[in-house]
């Protein structure tokens, strides 16, 4: 279906219309936003991506193939492993080597060499470490894994032997309910104090304006490192990440506030605003009904388009040990190892969770994009 | 002119005074000061000489005084130029500030210019050759900027130029340079390892930058004035430069007072990645020791920075544009 980038004049003849115009006239405005979303490719990507990775939060015990803190103490600084498919030219479906190790005598390192004779076949659905779902129901089925005896670390082991596709998978839970946390205490602060300032107008206007500015005139992360500096060190892990989100949010909401308040300015003086005033709607009836499905598009994607910023303001806090610490696994506590460049340089595989963080912000980025290009279905 | 200068500079004393307000709140947040456990440090060991330096500094900038008093002495210590005392390195903080922040203006400078000598010809050719491949290809790439978050890709580059090159790329001079004077040898030195630093930070808003461009400069290229020329004759690169460029070249101005605080932000973590010389890893110090005049005036000098930044920019624009001066002001 094309639809017409331009409203088409409108019909003098009911029985004019063809069914497909007839649709288009009496679609929603969020069915025409969904409409012109579906024709943008990147943006459609981007959402299955986003989808897929918010899909597996609730599940990372489930999708992980070890527990999170679980050790591999004969496994430390281990490399990616390789799935292999054929051994000697046979197939044999996803299996993976055993492997010995050695220490280097002369730098003290440990060397793992492939054991060609061993080899444990990797499956979907298999019995594996015991965890608690959701912290009540025991089990041990993992989404894939590997016979027992062997070993199945995709993205290599940390220091401590612990698995980096599992911490990276449980880091998911953490780093992308920043986002979306953060983003609510700043909607909420957004349209609280941007709506009084674009509402009441008047010295209030002023003063929250006044407010805004002093905020951005800070550059953005030096604010948000004196903040969660401020946090107590000793507080319970669960409150520091309440404490971060809260900190993202308070000074990502000065935007946020802003776009609030020019759209009410613009909206207030519309002639529907006015009709309703004068046949006697309420102050609260008219900005239910009126003017917040005005801009509620507008909002939704300002905030879409800041959630990548806030998870970016975790890792980068996490990152400098200011934000969270290790107990909790996050992508940005995970990099935090890779700080150091000798030993990135020897385990380079501790910079992979580079690769998630990039992947969701870029996935943000493309949505944002395509959904402001939709907000506007009369365009 | 003159009039709107005033104003502007007028207008600036209230920001400022709030600005400073935030600072201090946020420094005095954390319970306990370094000077606490500087003291009772030296109770244990039984150091009398420097308890009594240390009592001597409290007294000095009225640490056992109220916090309001605290403020006082710090507000009014930093309109005379002294920013405090830095308990931590145990020197005045103007001492420690003056080169550090050199360094930060420098690399902020540094990025901000490359990222107008790279936007510019890559916006105006994306522009003229819109809907191209090559024009396709520049946005892709500029949106990979854009999301690309700095100091991981400060990561990344440092790894790569670590493993494939053997070279390591940290710092801003060589180890031979380090404590030379300065001269010619050593700013060819500092060039030669600022590369790094300046891609990474103007990465972005150069990405973000083209993106602008490219938006205004198609808006204007579509204006009767552009067609009227073209069908008069006027060769192409002479229409080009003569008006349309001259309009869509306001955002390069009016953004530096966007650009400056997020320019300030990137080189703030990415000198802790790459161990630069500038405020950041001196920031991030002082914040987790709570060596609060350092952190403070650290803090305050960089939002002075952007104020200032805003300023110039704003003045820049009401140079060039007259509806500005003559509304005495704008709305930001």
């Amino acid at each position: 279906m094309s639809l017409p980038s331009v409203v088409p004049p409108p019909p003098t003849d009911e029985g004019a219309l063809t069914a497909e115009q007839q649709r288009y006239y009496a679609a929603s405005q969020w069915q025409l936003i969904w409409w012109r979303l579906r024709k943008h490719r990147l943006a459609m990507v981007a959402c299955w991506v986003l989808m897929a990775l918010y899909a597996m939060i609730p599940f990372v015990e489930f999708v992980s193939p070890y527990a999170v803190r679980s050790r591999h103490q004969d496994s430390v600084y281990f490399p990616p492993q390789r799935i292999h498919f054929f051994h000697d030219g046979e197939f044999l479906g996803p299996f993976v080597y055993g492997h010995t190790m050695t220490i280097n005598m002369e730098n003290l390192r440990r060397e793992y060499q492939e054991d060609r004779s061993r080899r444990y076949r990797v499956r979907l659905l298999v019995r594996g470490e015991p965890y608690r779902m959701w912290g009540a129901f025991p089990s041990d089925l993992h989404l894939f894994g590997v016979e027992e005896g062997g070993t199945l670390f995709l993205l290599g082991t940390d220091r401590l032997g612990r698995d980096m596709l599992s911490r990276t998978i449980y880091g998911a839970r953490i780093s992308l309910t920043v986002g979306l946390l953060g983003i609510t205490v700043s909607f909420v602060l957004a349209l609280i104090l941007g709506g009084l300032s674009g509402y009441r107008g008047g010295w209030v206007d002023i003063a929250i304006q006044r407010l805004i500015e002093v905020i951005r005139a800070f550059p953005e992360l030096p604010l948000w490192m004196a903040l969660s500096a401020a946090l107590p060190p000793r507080l319970d892990p669960i409150l520091v990440y309440v404490g971060i989100t809260v900190i993202l949010g308070v000074i990502e909401w000065t935007g946020l506030a802003r776009s609030v308040r020019g759209k009410l300015l613009a909206v207030r003086e519309e002639d529907f605003v006015t009709g309703a005033i004068l046949v006697g709607a309420s102050t609260a009836y008219v900005i239910r009904k009126h003017l917040l499905p005005a801009f509620t598009s507008h909002l939704i994607v300002s905030a879409t388009l800041s959630i990548p910023r806030m998870i970016l303001g975790e890792t980068a806090l996490s990152f400098l040990g200011l934000g969270l610490r290790p107990p909790i696994t996050s992508w940005g506590v995970l990099l935090s190892e890779a700080q150091n460049i000798n030993a990135v340089a020897l385990y380079p595989w501790l910079l992979l969770p580079v690769g998630m963080v990039v992947l969701t912000i870029l996935s943000f980025n493309f949505f944002g994009d395509g959904l402001r290009d939709a907000a506007d279905p009369y365009a | 002119m003159l009039r709107y200068v005033i104003y502007r500079l007028l207008l600036m004393i209230p920001t400022l005074l709030l600005i400073s307000l935030v600072t201090f709140t946020i420094i005095e947040l954390p319970p306990g000061t370094y000077l606490d456990s500087l003291i009772s440090e030296l109770r244990a060991s039984g150091e009398t000489a420097d308890l009594q330096k240390v009592e001597f500094l409290r007294k000095q900038y009225g640490l056992d005084q109220p916090v309001w008093v605290q403020y006082w002495r710090w507000l009014s210590g930093l309109l005379q130029g002294d920013l405090g005392y830095s308990f931590e390195y145990d020197r005045p903080v103007s001492a420690i500030i003056g080169e550090h922040l050199a360094m930060t203006m420098v690399i902020s400078i540094a990025a901000i210019l490359f990222t107008w000598m790279v936007a510019l010809p890559i916006g105006v050719y994306s522009a003229t050759h819109k809907y191209s491949g090559a024009d396709h290809g520049l946005t892709l790439l500029s949106f990979m900027g854009l999301a690309m978050p700095d100091f991981l890709l400060a990561l990344v580059l440092m790894f790569v130029a670590f493993s494939v090159f053997g070279v390591s790329v940290g710092g801003l001079f060589s180890p031979e340079m380090q404590a030379a004077p300065w001269g010619w040898a050593k700013i060819l030195d500092l060039l030669k390892h600022l590369w790094l630093p300046v891609l990474v930070i103007g990465g972005s808003s150069t990405a973000a930058m083209i993106r602008r461009l490219r938006a205004n400069l198609l808006d204007e290229l579509k204006k009767p004035y552009v067609v009227t020329a073209r069908a008069k004759g006027v060769p192409p690169w002479r229409l080009l430069i003569k008006y349309p460029l001259r309009i869509a070249f306001n955002p390069f101005i009016s953004d530096i007072g966007n650009l400056l605080p997020h320019v300030i932000s990137g080189s703030v973590i990415v000198s802790i990645v790459l161990s630069l010389p500038t405020t950041g890893p001196v920031l991030l110090r002082a914040l987790r020791t709570q060596d609060m005049h350092l952190a403070g005036s650290f803090l305050m000098l960089l939002a002075l920075l952007a104020v200032i930044g805003v300023l110039v920019s704003d003045l820049a624009l009401a140079m060039l544009d007259p509806r500005i001066r003559q509304g005495g002001g704008r709305s930001r």
